[in-house]
């Protein structure tokens, strides 16, 4: 495959589902696959799962233990694949921490913060220590693995926790951003709704952080997959991204730290791999990035995701993005289009990604999946995992469409066929039929 | 559309769930529960309403208040009407038919039980599709629990956010 800088070629296109044999294959009764749920989980290439299944079969050890040659072998790719991820997000190596997933990642800083508040890793820490006056800011538009550590956190030091506004077009409301005053302690956020599909202003929000002193927290699942990320550029203090979704296996995520923030933070998960020096008594800690790497390691999964990760930069994340602005724009001006359907999140492609949720009136989401289902459709539906932002956009749950970088123009063309049918189907707006 | 849909979605089930049999909740209940279905966030608040003057405790109705596909709503609109008027074992009988038919991956139940579910019999297309089972047991899980409240001393009404999912 070569690297453009533009939309792929039909003849690129074609090459890449060709790596992703999922994609050949028939559901419900012999109907082709179109997969749009690719923002729940994306396709696996061959070369990832060749390269799990490599490491299984000829490399397989624990890593950073044994003084044996397969051990050795397994430390590299371990090491390797830390290298990959953070070249991908433009950091240092030892700044990628591996957790099992991206709420684990988040996890790990909340807790760091919680364990720093109860006295944990001294006075390198104390900077992450809160209390009763110290809040912590997020937007009405997170996952709820970005809301809930810090819902639990504020619980546990008595911080308080506030949050950013969403307009009626799904964005965050910059207007909003005085919420960030100067008892932010943090500051977390998803680069782009999963839901809404917009992507933040990071540097508005950065800047208003970092003016009074909070850190900042990136949630990046949605991004990473789908568009060019500098982290350092962004100036983001902690990111947290998983590997299912760009492309690499399941179990494993990453969460980056800044070097001196990862240094100065006490572990969350605590036992093997982790230490220094025990004693029965107490036990120092290893330098970052293996202080939070507890226990056995998912090693075969950071090889899958070394596969990835090598994939994407050797199509150039510039190209994926700019396939995808295609996509994006002929889906979301589709479903925007559909008389009794109301997209749920910007209505044009500017600053926003291909994952569209929309409301087909009348026809509950769950309802709207099963008959696009029925045509070989994949779409997801319900909250979502973002219950407070479809509370802010009215609506109680919604069925989501999300391209991916094997997603092609005639999948679109496919689905919108079919979403056109929907309320038809259900009596509404036309016979049924 | 595809027949698999027609058999999913059949003219009584889309009827049920536009004529919610049952709909709006109603004082006096003797037990109540409250029911999330997690996966999409589906709810539903339901009452039973139990007879005066029965040696055994009888259902005269149920209310019912809820958020759900077209399953889910129409699955409680039947519920209202097949419990309306059965004592406690007879309400159990239906629930534990309502589920043998759920777990019969699409094949119907024997023709005394067909006749018993009644309208239910048509949510045999259900059973079919794995993540919609949930949809249509939420009525009927809720049901049992707010039978249970209305048959102990247990307090009748729970807020929601006492309630598990």
């Amino acid at each position: 495959m070569t690297t453009t800088a533009g939309p792929l070629t039909a003849t690129e296109l074609i090459a890449i589902r060709e790596d992703f044999p999922l994609l050949e294959r028939t559901v419900r009764g012999g109907r082709p696959l179109v997969y749009l749920d690719s923002a729940a989980t994306s396709q696996k290439p061959e070369c990832v799962t060749d390269a799990e299944q490599d490491f299984y079969l000829r490399r397989n050890a624990a890593v950073h233990r044994g003084a044996h040659q397969l051990a050795e072998e397994a430390t590299e790719a371990y090491e390797k694949a830390r290298a990959a991820v953070a070249g991908l997000v433009g950091v240092d190596a030892g700044e990628i921490v591996w957790t099992k997933n991206a709420t684990e990642a988040i996890n790990h800083v909340a807790y760091a913060m919680s364990n720093a508040t109860l006295g944990r890793g001294g006075e390198d820490a104390a900077a992450l220590r809160l209390g009763p006056g110290d809040e912590i800011v997020v937007t009405e538009a997170e996952h709820h693995a970005n809301l809930v550590p810090w819902q639990e956190l504020c619980a546990r030091t008595g911080a308080t926790l506030r949050w950013l506004g969403v307009t009626d077009e799904g964005r965050i409301d910059t207007g909003t951003l005085g919420v960030i005053n100067e008892r932010t302690r943090l500051v977390a956020f998803a680069h782009a709704s999963n839901v809404t599909g917009a992507i933040a202003p990071v540097a508005a929000i950065v800047a208003a952080a970092h003016a009074v002193g909070a850190l900042v927290v990136l949630d990046a699942c949605q991004s990473v997959p789908h568009l060019p990320v500098d982290l350092r550029a962004l100036d983001v203090d902690f990111a947290a991204f998983s590997g299912h979704k760009m492309l690499g296996p399941t179990g494993i995520g990453v969460l980056y730290g800044r070097a001196d923030l990862l240094a100065a933070m006490p572990p969350f998960l605590t036992g093997g791999s982790m230490v220094e020096v025990v004693t029965m008594e107490s036990t120092s800690y290893a330098p970052p990035p293996q202080r939070f790497e507890a226990g056995t390691q998912m090693v075969a999964q950071t090889v899958g995701l070394n596969a990835a990760a090598d994939y994407l930069a050797e199509l150039g994340m510039s190209a994926v993005a700019a396939h995808e602005a295609v996509l994006t724009e002929h889906l979301v001006r589709g479903v925007a289009g559909i008389d009794g359907v109301r997209v749920l999140g910007p209505t044009d492609a500017t600053d926003r990604l291909g994952v569209v949720a929309f409301d087909v009136a009348g026809v509950h989401p769950h309802d709207v999946g099963q008959v696009l289902d029925d045509a070989g459709i994949a779409i997801r539906v319900g909250h979502h995992c973002a219950q407070p932002v479809h509370r802010r956009l009215g609506v109680h749950a919604s069925a989501r469409a999300s391209v991916g970088i094997y997603t092609t123009h005639a999948e679109i063309d496919v689905f919108l066929e079919h979403l056109a049918g929907v309320r038809s189907f259900f009596g509404l707006g036309g016979s049924r039929g | 559309m595809a027949d698999a849909m027609e058999q999913l979605y059949q003219q009584v089930i889309l009827d049920h769930a536009r004529e919610k049999h049952g709909y709006g909740l109603e004082q006096g209940a003797a037990g109540e529960s409250f029911q999330v279905n997690p996966t999409c966030g589906d709810e539903v608040r339901l009452r039973v309403h139990l007879a005066d003057g029965t040696a055994a405790p009888v259902i005269e109705r149920v209310s019912w208040e809820g958020l759900g596909c077209s399953i889910s709503q129409a699955s409680l609109s039947v519920l209202s009407d097949l419990v309306a008027g059965a004592d406690v074992a007879r309400a159990d009988e239906l629930t534990e038919t309502f589920r043998a038919l759920m777990s019969g991956r699409g094949q119907p139940l024997d023709a005394e039980r067909e006749e018993m579910l009644g309208d239910a019999g048509a949510f045999v297309g259900v059973a079919k599709y794995p993540a919609r089972i949930k949809c249509a047991l939420l009525g009927w899980m809720a049901l049992r629990d707010a039978l249970a409240h209305a048959l102990t001393a247990e307090p009748s009404i729970v807020a929601p956010d006492q309630e598990k999912s």
